[in-house]
């Protein structure tokens, strides 16, 4: 098994020239240090999110109370069960993965070709899953209010400390106010949607309501937020300046708004990552049909493409530890 | 051409096992948070400490398992992994000191936060 590469004509192409330092093919050792940097890329962006939470460790959002969705569970308190699901995907791929290098060892060209198709599928499951993630993580749950000071206040019944949704209890007022657009605004000014209820509302329908009282970032003792009284709760309101529904770059209903930035930036580039990782993983599945690995009598690709996937897997990991369960 | 490689099969569906263990004790205690292990341990909960601890053991199953550094020579094995041993750690440790460090002028000097 002395060469990596070899054509068809048995003409040696490139094996860094026949000597392999280490013991492992250029290819291979290629791939190896190339994960090694990417992973310190991904510690990187690790690292920097538990800056920002030591940073604000008393006011960071808890992940189980956003993370909450299950499909086909509609209001269903799920905390942890679908990214729990997503790990396992992605885990069960590297096997079907690590299959396939296996079946790839013993010549079997039928066998790479089942698992690389099934590793494929779990990659795609996947990256779905993700998208699914970011969409329920944008269009947000309850609704919350903004502070001056960028605070965000969200809103929870005071006998049963559930939180309540802003449609729950903020009151319809008529009134005018629409979207600007573009081609109506003076020298084509826009804004972004409006939310579905103007402060006034929320403010009119907190206070028809005497069993809504607001929740802080502050974390207590106990590690749950703290919720403030009915005076104190007016009191605060009143220094509200906007209503934010749902999650993006500048402001989100969770709480601090690094949490949705970190959130959006390390998912991203892993899900990023796994997307890159199915395209390549597709190329090589044409390859593996077409036989050139049969040709090659070698099935070193498989094995590289296979270290790039283990070590997305690998990084699954680790973000699912920092984000979800920290 | 091509040595025969002997099946390692039986390894990755042991390996898958172990994997498939530890995720599910991870999302329990994720889940019921137990009482008992909420105490702080060199300035983090006990029960992060095993969340992390848990987490190194899957990587270590992933990298030597399933990216098959256990049969790489111990010079290429050792080129990889103590790069990342080395700096991670030393990078994790400046910055989680330095946020506590802040997290400390912020709430200990006279900036107020929450008005």
């Amino acid at each position: 098994m002395e060469a990596t590469v070899t054509t068809d004509s048995k003409e040696k192409v490139w094996s860094g020239g026949g000597v392999k330092p280490l013991g492992a093919s250029y290819g291979k050792m290629m791939m190896w240090f190339f994960i090694v940097s990417d992973a310190l890329t991904f510690s990187g962006f690790l690292v920097a999110y538990g800056f920002s939470r030591y940073k604000f460790i008393e006011t960071w959002p808890i992940a189980d109370e956003v993370f909450t969705h299950f499909p086909f569970l509609h209001g269903v308190d799920a905390p942890m069960y679908y990214v729990a699901l997503m790990t396992f995907i992605l885990i069960f791929s590297s096997v079907t993965m690590v299959l396939a290098v296996d079946a790839g060892h013993q010549l079997k060209k039928n066998k790479v070709i089942w698992y690389m198709l099934l590793t494929i599928i779990g990659g795609l499951i996947f990256v779905g899953s993700q998208a699914w993630e970011w969409k329920n993580f944008i269009s947000g749950e309850y609704g919350a209010v903004e502070l001056k000071s960028g605070r965000i206040l969200q809103f929870v019944d005071a006998s049963t400390g559930e939180r309540v949704a802003l449609a729950d209890f903020a009151k319809e007022i008529e009134e005018d106010r629409t979207t600007q657009q573009s081609n109506q605004g003076v020298w084509y000014m826009s804004e972004t949607s409006l939310p579905s209820y103007s402060l006034e509302e929320i403010k009119t329908g907190f206070e028809s309501h005497e069993n809504i009282v607001v929740r802080t970032e502050m974390l207590n003792e106990h590690g749950e937020k703290t919720v403030l009284s009915r005076a104190e709760s007016a009191e605060r309101l009143g220094q509200a300046t906007t209503v934010v529904e749902g999650a993006n770059l500048v402001r989100n209903e969770y709480g601090s708004r690094l949490f949705a930035d970190f959130f959006f930036f390390i998912t991203g580039f892993h899900g990023f990552h796994v997307f890159s990782g199915v395209v390549i993983n597709i190329i090589i599945f044409i390859n593996i049909v077409l036989g050139t690995y049969e040709r090659r009598k070698s099935y070193e690709m498989v094995e590289k493409v296979g270290l790039y996937w283990h070590f997305v897997d690998l990084v699954w990991v680790f973000v699912f530890t920092f984000f979800y369960l920290v | 051409m091509a040595h025969a490689h002997e099946s390692n099969i039986k390894r990755i569906w042991v390996v898958f096992g172990i994997l498939s263990v530890i995720t599910i004790v991870e999302v329990i205690l994720g889940i019921i948070k137990p009482e008992s292990l909420m105490v702080s341990v060199l300035g983090m909960k006990l029960l992060n400490w095993i969340f992390i601890i848990l987490t190194l053991v899957k990587a270590y199953y992933i990298a030597w398992a399933f990216m098959h550094l256990e049969g790489e020579k111990g010079s290429f094995r050792w080129s990889i992994v103590l790069p990342l041993l080395i700096l991670i750690p030393y990078l994790a440790f400046i910055l989680l000191v330095e946020g506590n460090y802040i997290h400390d002028i912020y709430s200990e000097g006279y900036i107020s936060w929450d008005f």
